[in-house]
């Protein structure tokens, strides 16, 4: 693995936990987008989106630019390609192996009503 | 609008989801519509566990599974990928019916210590996988296997997907 420095490679990973600022981060890959805005496509509060972005700025991932009385946040100048990349990974083994097992779970499901109809009968 | 549309197609399917809580600490988590007897029993004979831990895109293929799920009750898993292959084992430490399992991973003095938690509600079971690591690099290193592991062979998962769902239907 590249060696990166350790205090920004955590806070990054600690950014990047949680699926609502990934989400912002992909939104704002697209476009710039006031608080206001990424709230409303969240459906979450203003408080609340703040505090996400906050995160996320002080790792580094976004940044905020005022312009009059808007505050606009585009992507900061930290490449998350590795970080993300490393936890992006995990996740795909383990919806991967996930996916499997809600197969079991049905079929076990499926497997318990027969049977508890046969006991009925 | 795409976005919101976006949210809540991913909203329909349960998410995985996976948090590095901290330098040596990973959870993973996930509901599973089903109740937790039935998701434990999944986790706990090794005939059911076999058929979904090793999905066949990660381009491995599991030579054998025992499992002797009691305290202190060992396990094995043994991979074949490409032509090398590898063990996996440990001792189970808590075993819990329904509801917790905690076992050691042994193959290296890396390896972490896995805590498996099942909770119930409505008929569907919340699951938290808790893997801790003795060192943030025993952790850096297992992200980077897994990254190994999945990498190449991702992109067929979507194809695999689609014919296991067709073959297996919806009850």
């Amino acid at each position: 693995m590249v060696q990166y420095s350790q205090a920004r490679f955590d806070a990054s990973f600690a950014a990047l936990s949680n699926a609502t600022r990934r989400g912002v981060l992909e939104q704002l890959g697209r476009a710039d987008a006031s608080i206001t805005d990424l709230a409303e496509k969240f459906r979450m509060t203003l408080t609340g989106m703040k505090k996400h972005v906050g995160v996320l700025e002080q790792a580094g991932l976004v940044t905020m630019e005022k312009v009059g009385r808007v505050r606009t946040c585009k992507l900061g100048p930290r490449r998350l390609d590795e970080e993300a990349a490393w936890i992006e990974r995990y996740s795909q083994l383990w919806d991967a192996r996930f996916d499997e097992l809600d197969k079991v779970v049905e079929e076990l499901k499926r497997k318990e009503k027969v049977d508890g109809r046969k006991k009925r009968e | 609008m795409d976005a919101r549309r976006e949210s809540e197609v991913a909203l329909m399917k349960n998410r995985t989801m996976v948090e590095r809580k901290s330098e040596r600490e990973l959870v993973v988590t996930r509901t599973f519509n089903g109740p937790a007897r039935l998701v434990f029993e999944a986790w706990t004979k090794p005939e059911l566990f076999r058929r979904w831990w090793v999905p066949k895109s990660m381009g491995m293929s599991l030579l054998s599974c025992e499992m002797d799920v009691r305290v202190g009750g060992r396990y094995r898993l043994e991979f074949a990928h490409g032509d090398s292959q590898a063990a996996f084992f440990g001792t189970y430490k808590e075993v819990t019916p329904h509801s917790r399992l905690v076992w050691t991973n042994e193959e290296s003095d890396q390896g972490s210590v896995t805590t498996v938690t099942f909770a119930e509600k409505d008929g569907k079971t919340l699951l938290v996988m808790h893997e801790l690591y003795p060192s943030k690099e025993a952790l850096d290193a297992a992200g980077t296997g897994a990254a190994d592991a999945m990498g190449e062979t991702f992109g067929q998962l979507d194809e695999l997907l689609v014919t296991l769902g067709a073959s297996v239907g919806r009850s």
